[in-house]
């Protein structure tokens, strides 16, 4: 009797239809804008901290690329590919959940969270290596190395702390960011397991995957502009 | 969605994800290389089109439903681009540094 009436009026009987949504893809499309609309500030956040990283670049190149070379390019290569992995998982969930795939979903879901600790691990690894090295700004900050391409001429210390703390500020942010969507897949993968996603509902996952799949382009960008300068000298 | 599509869904989401990888591959060769000045912007362009396989196949903005959704998106690289470039102009035009 139930499926009957859902038959007629699938709209009315769909408990995920909020009252004031006409209809479910309505709803959908609100949820994807206001997700979007958020991305755009977020877009702006990093913008101007990307920003600042342009100037200073541009002003201070030969030290930019000394601090660089300093990070291990092998490591922030595997973050990317670790990240564009958990994008494809990210995905497949979204796909599970439209295709009523239950045990593709909780996989993807998993897989998406353990490949999001591995780049916080390897991070955090890079993180350690940086601090023996006093590359952190502060008191303690030492910084000597030549130039790449001209060995001898040394860089300006001050110069590369500013190359460090937007460094730490940039990757740390984002590095924030990961973590929040950490929590956000966690409490998908428990809805998920509780079985509140259907082939009618899984907005709050694809809503989840955006968020992440902005967090990887983010790293997608910073990954050859901190990691890469001047690799070639 | 038909039998048809799921499975040629996957399939794209994986060819996406392979074109992603060999992207990051490219880019790590292409800076072992001296191209100048140009390493910087082969870098960039690279990095550009792995967002935008992001954005438009993984993010689903490529047949979206919602018509403003492109509005919002193309607005916000607007503004990132006028942050940037003014921004840029002003340090890049001033003789005293």
């Amino acid at each position: 009797m139930h499926s009957q009436a859902a038959a007629v009026h699938p709209e009315v009987h769909n408990p995920a239809l909020l009252h004031h949504f006409a209809e479910p893809q309505q709803q959908r499309d609100a949820a994807s804008l206001g997700m979007w609309i958020f991305l755009a500030t977020e877009v702006m956040f990093f913008g101007g901290l990307f920003c600042a990283y342009l100037i200073y670049r541009i002003k201070y190149f030969g030290d930019f690329a000394a601090a660089s070379q300093t990070l291990n390019a092998a490591l922030g290569a595997a973050n990317t590919v670790v990240l564009i992995c958990s994008s494809l998982t990210v995905v497949l969930a979204v796909w599970a959940a439209q295709h009523a795939r239950r045990t593709m979903l909780l996989v993807s879901l998993v897989l998406t969270i353990i490949l999001g600790f591995a780049f916080l691990g390897i991070k955090a690894d890079e993180y350690k290596e940086k601090f023996e090295l006093h590359h952190v700004p502060g008191a303690s900050f030492q910084f000597q190395k030549s130039i790449p391409g001209h060995p001898d001429q040394m860089a300006n210390p001050q110069h590369a702390q500013i190359y460090f703390a937007l460094y730490f500020i940039m990757t740390g942010l984002h590095a924030l960011h990961m973590i929040v969507g950490l929590g956000i897949f966690l409490w998908l993968l428990v809805m998920a397991w509780k079985g509140r996603f259907t082939p009618e509902y899984n907005t709050p996952v694809e809503m989840g995957g955006l968020y992440w799949h902005f967090v990887d382009i983010v790293w997608i960008y910073l990954f050859p502009l901190l990691y890469l300068i001047d690799l070639h000298k | 969605m038909s039998e048809e599509h799921k499975e040629s869904s996957l399939t794209f989401y994986v060819g996406i994800w392979l074109t992603l990888l060999a992207g990051t591959a490219l880019t790590v060769v292409a800076a072992r290389i001296d191209l100048g000045p140009f390493n910087a912007a082969v870098a960039l362009t690279i990095a550009t089109v792995k967002a935008l396989l992001v954005a438009l196949f993984f993010m689903h903005i490529k047949g979206a439903h919602e018509k403003l959704l492109k509005l919002v998106v193309i607005s916000t690289v607007f503004f990132l681009f006028i942050l940037l470039a003014l921004t840029m102009a002003d340090y890049g035009t001033r003789a005293w540094s």
